[in-house]
């Protein structure tokens, strides 16, 4: 791949090779995407499973973390995105223009690349979703902090200073504080967005360990540049191109015995 | 190859930006040079106008003698001799409180310690001789002129003043009832029309009438008698001029006075500019109705400017639509930030007062025609018309707060179930803040430094109440006020008496700057606390 291109037919665009799923939880259909006139994501159809960790793997610009945000609807921020097709989250239609929005970010929890702590207490930090939600019973939240700080494994580091700024923790104890904002309103989906992309290896390996314990109770969609981790933590890999999947099947099968040529040259390092 | 080296060095030193450095580090320092110069100037004279100086003796070549105040030295624009100004002061005998003599043709100089220097509250300060008290109506102990006698008198007739108070109080009182009265009077007149008025009310004004009369003649009379008791005062060349104790502010014998003294005149001076009223058409005396008028025209700007400036630069930020009307509007408010004051000044003149004031009045006070109540320049009017002034600043900086707060820190909170709403409550405004407070820093420093737009909107030289007074109903809105500012320019300029004026000025203007230094300290110091609590920068 001399030229930095990948050598993918529009055939592989158009006839995806696509795993078979059963038990899911999110299913896309016909799904495209426009900024404007420019069209980001074409046809994307597939199954994300349940209580499974699926991983969206493609060069930059390739549309995946364009997907991730049509489902929980974060692209409603840009003004000029208009979408057409279909996203299930179960039974509910994630793309319908009259859905309520605040209860849909509720089901599904998201961790961006970037930690972003509020500038209040590390308390605060993880109760703002429920706050918002409006509870206000002390029991309940103070519970919530110590289960979700324990789900983020984070809890033996900070219990005694809950009442510190979080803004003093580290930037892998921001990341793993943002996953127990996350969880704190106990989500059915959480995504991930590039989360170990700030973070140095160390960190990296602590979020790592911490997705495979999530994932008994969540399931789990994450971006991630990085081919090793996408090898290392998710059961599912769905590789994208150009605003399409090229190939979507189990990790495992990914890695080792790719279907299309292209996902082959860019897993292997020959492109990007 | 030498030559080329340097060559090769000099473009060296070019591109390495070298000279760039020095030039942005010269204009910095130019900078701070002149602020430095600036501050040093006017903190010095400011500071220094209170001390008092010694009073110089001076006898000239051909054998006149002068007696006053050593002011500046300054050599002549056209001989090159140099000169001294002095502050002759006994301005009822020489008609100018001022004298420059040339020093070539000063023989000698003395400082006589029984010198003394009288405060009036007339013809300003009296340099020369005690020489006899004509006391009728006060006894004090002792014989003949002695300054302990004087001191004595003069402390009877500061106590006897203060005693008439009651006096004053009493007249105010009645003054306040009748004008209760009147105005109630005048509201009957205009809404009845038959004119049948109770004669009940017709016999308490005669009475009030007949009591306000009396009171003012026994005040009268008491004032009377606090000016038959004089001091003799001998002018140097010999004259003799008698003051009434009553009219003395201040006596002093400069050329004596230990340190501690000096110290307590200064203090006692500084008292008198902060909490009494000016004097002598504002070159003498306090300052205090001036520093009330800055103070609360800049808090009562604040109450319309601040949060109208808020609210629109959240819609503008948070809620509007990016297009070019946004655009538009964003354009025409920096563009106001630049409009000069005055054109602020003739919109506050020429919408709120002729505009609003004078059909506010015809509607809720329309028995006082042809009087203006809000239909003429108050504090209320002079500080909308500053709100509006500052309104961009404020605008302009909470949008730039807003704006520049990361996008993540928006979208984890809307990712966990936050409406917009809860995101600009709970995080985005409490992460502005810093921000905000700056353009308020900003506003309220200029909205204290502005006079133009207030000398149409309601400025005075000298006005007899304040703004918040113990009347009803406390806060007058409606009433003119003083301004520190416009203080400067009233003594600097327009005052009859330009060069006695000239430490007052200094004074002025000091005060003027600490007034802003310290309501600007107050906010960066809130806004650092906030920065700590609120910023990322904060790690």
């Amino acid at each position: 791949m001399s030229d930095g291109q990948l050598n993918v037919s529009s055939e592989d665009k158009n006839s995806p090779h696509i795993a078979v799923v059963e038990d899911w939880l999110i299913k896309a259909e016909a799904l495209d995407l426009f900024y404007g006139a420019k069209q980001a994501l074409y046809n994307i159809g597939f199954k994300i499973p349940r209580k499974e960790v699926t991983a969206l793997i493609g060069p930059s610009g390739c549309g995946k973390s364009t997907f991730l945000r049509c489902i929980n609807r974060m692209n409603d921020l840009i003004d000029t995105a208009t979408i057409t097709g279909s996203i299930m989250l179960r039974n509910t239609e994630i793309v319908d223009k009259s859905l309520d929005v605040i209860e849909l970010r509720r089901k599904i929890g998201m961790v961006f690349q970037k930690p972003v702590p509020f500038p209040k207490t590390i308390y605060e930090n993880v109760v703002y979703g429920m706050r918002v939600a409006g509870v206000k019973d002390r029991a309940i939240l103070d519970a919530t902090v110590e289960s979700s700080l324990r789900g983020a494994a984070l809890w033996e580091e900070v219990k005694d200073r809950l009442q510190e700024s979080a803004l003093g923790l580290s930037g892998g104890q921001h990341q793993r504080l943002c996953i127990a904002r996350a969880i704190a309103i106990r989500p059915e989906v959480i995504l991930m967005d590039e989360p170990c992309s700030a973070l140095d290896p160390r960190s990296t390996a602590k979020i790592e360990e911490l997705i495979h314990t999530l994932v008994e109770d969540y399931t789990i969609i994450i971006v991630t540049h990085n081919m090793q981790q996408a090898s290392r933590v998710s059961d599912y890999t769905a590789f994208f191109y150009e605003g399409s999947v090229v190939e979507y099947d189990k990790t495992d099968a990914i890695f080792t015995n790719p279907k299309k040529k292209a996902t082959e040259d860019y897993i292997t390092g020959r492109f990007g | 190859m030498v030559v080329s080296e340097k060559i090769a060095a000099r473009k060296q030193f070019w591109k390495r930006g070298e000279p760039w450095v020095w030039i942005t580090g010269g204009a910095a320092s130019l900078m701070l040079l002149l602020i430095f110069i600036l501050i040093i100037l006017i903190a010095t004279k400011g500071l220094a106008t209170f001390w008092p100086a010694p009073v110089t003796l001076v006898t000239m070549a051909d054998g006149s003698r002068i007696l006053g105040e050593k002011i500046e030295t300054e050599s002549d624009r056209k001989s090159k001799e140099p000169k001294i100004q002095f502050k002759i002061g006994n301005r009822d005998i020489y008609g100018l409180d001022f004298r420059w003599l040339e020093k070539s043709k000063i023989a000698t100089e003395s400082f006589p310690p029984d010198i003394m220097m009288v405060e009036r509250e007339e013809y300003g300060n009296f340099y020369g001789y005690f020489s006899g008290l004509k006391l009728k109506n006060i006894e004090v102990a002792g014989e003949g002129a002695t300054e302990s006698r004087l001191r004595d008198a003069l402390q009877a007739t500061a106590d006897q003043f203060r005693s008439l108070q009651i006096y004053r109080e009493k007249i105010a009182e009645i003054n306040a009832r009748m004008q209760e009265i009147e105005t109630a009077e005048k509201k009957a007149a205009y809404y009845d029309k038959d004119q049948s008025r109770p004669s009940g009310v017709q016999q308490e004004k005669a009475l009030l009438q007949e009591e306000f009369n009396r009171s003012l003649d026994e005040l009268t009379l008491q004032e009377a008698r606090l000016t038959e008791n004089t001091v003799v005062l001998t002018s140097i060349e010999g004259t003799e001029k008698e003051v009434a104790l009553g009219h003395i502010v201040r006596v002093t014998w400069p050329n004596r006075m230990s340190s501690g003294e000096k110290t307590n005149y200064y203090f006692e001076r500084l008292r008198e500019l902060f909490f009494d009223n000016p004097r002598e058409s504002n070159t003498e005396g306090g300052l205090y109705p001036a520093i009330f008028g800055t103070i609360m025209l800049v808090f009562l700007m604040t109450f319309s400017s601040f949060p109208l400036g808020v609210i629109t630069g959240i819609y503008l930020r948070e809620y509007a639509k990016d297009g070019p009307v946004v655009r538009i509007v964003r354009i025409a408010v920096n563009n106001l930030a630049g409009i000069p004051s005055i054109v602020y000044g003739i919109f506050g003149l020429g919408f709120f007062i002729y505009g609003i004031g004078s059909r506010f009045d015809s509607l809720v006070f329309p028995e006082y025609y042809p009087e203006p109540v809000f239909g003429t320049g108050g504090i209320m009017w002079a500080s909308l018309t500053l709100g509006i002034l500052t309104i961009p600043v404020v605008i302009v900086s909470v949008e730039e707060s807003l704006g520049s707060i990361p996008k993540a820190v928006r979208e984890s909170s809307l990712a966990l179930g936050a409406t917009q709403l809860q995101t600009l409550m709970k995080i985005l405004l409490p992460m502005a803040s810093p921000g905000i407070m700056t353009g308020f820093i900003l506003a309220m420093a200029r909205a204290a430094g502005e006079v133009a737009p207030l000398m149409i909107t309601g400025v005075v030289k000298l006005a007899p109440t304040l703004p918040l007074d113990g009347s009803f109903p406390f806060l007058h809105l409606d009433r003119k006020f003083m301004h520190l500012g416009f203080h400067i320019y009233d003594i600097s300029s327009q005052s009859p008496n330009v060069e006695a004026a000239k430490p007052m000025v200094y004074v002025t203007t000091l005060l003027l700057i600490l007034i802003v230094l310290s309501m600007s300290g107050a906010a960066i110091y809130l806004r650092n606390r906030m920065k700590k609590s609120f910023t990322m920068s904060a790690i």
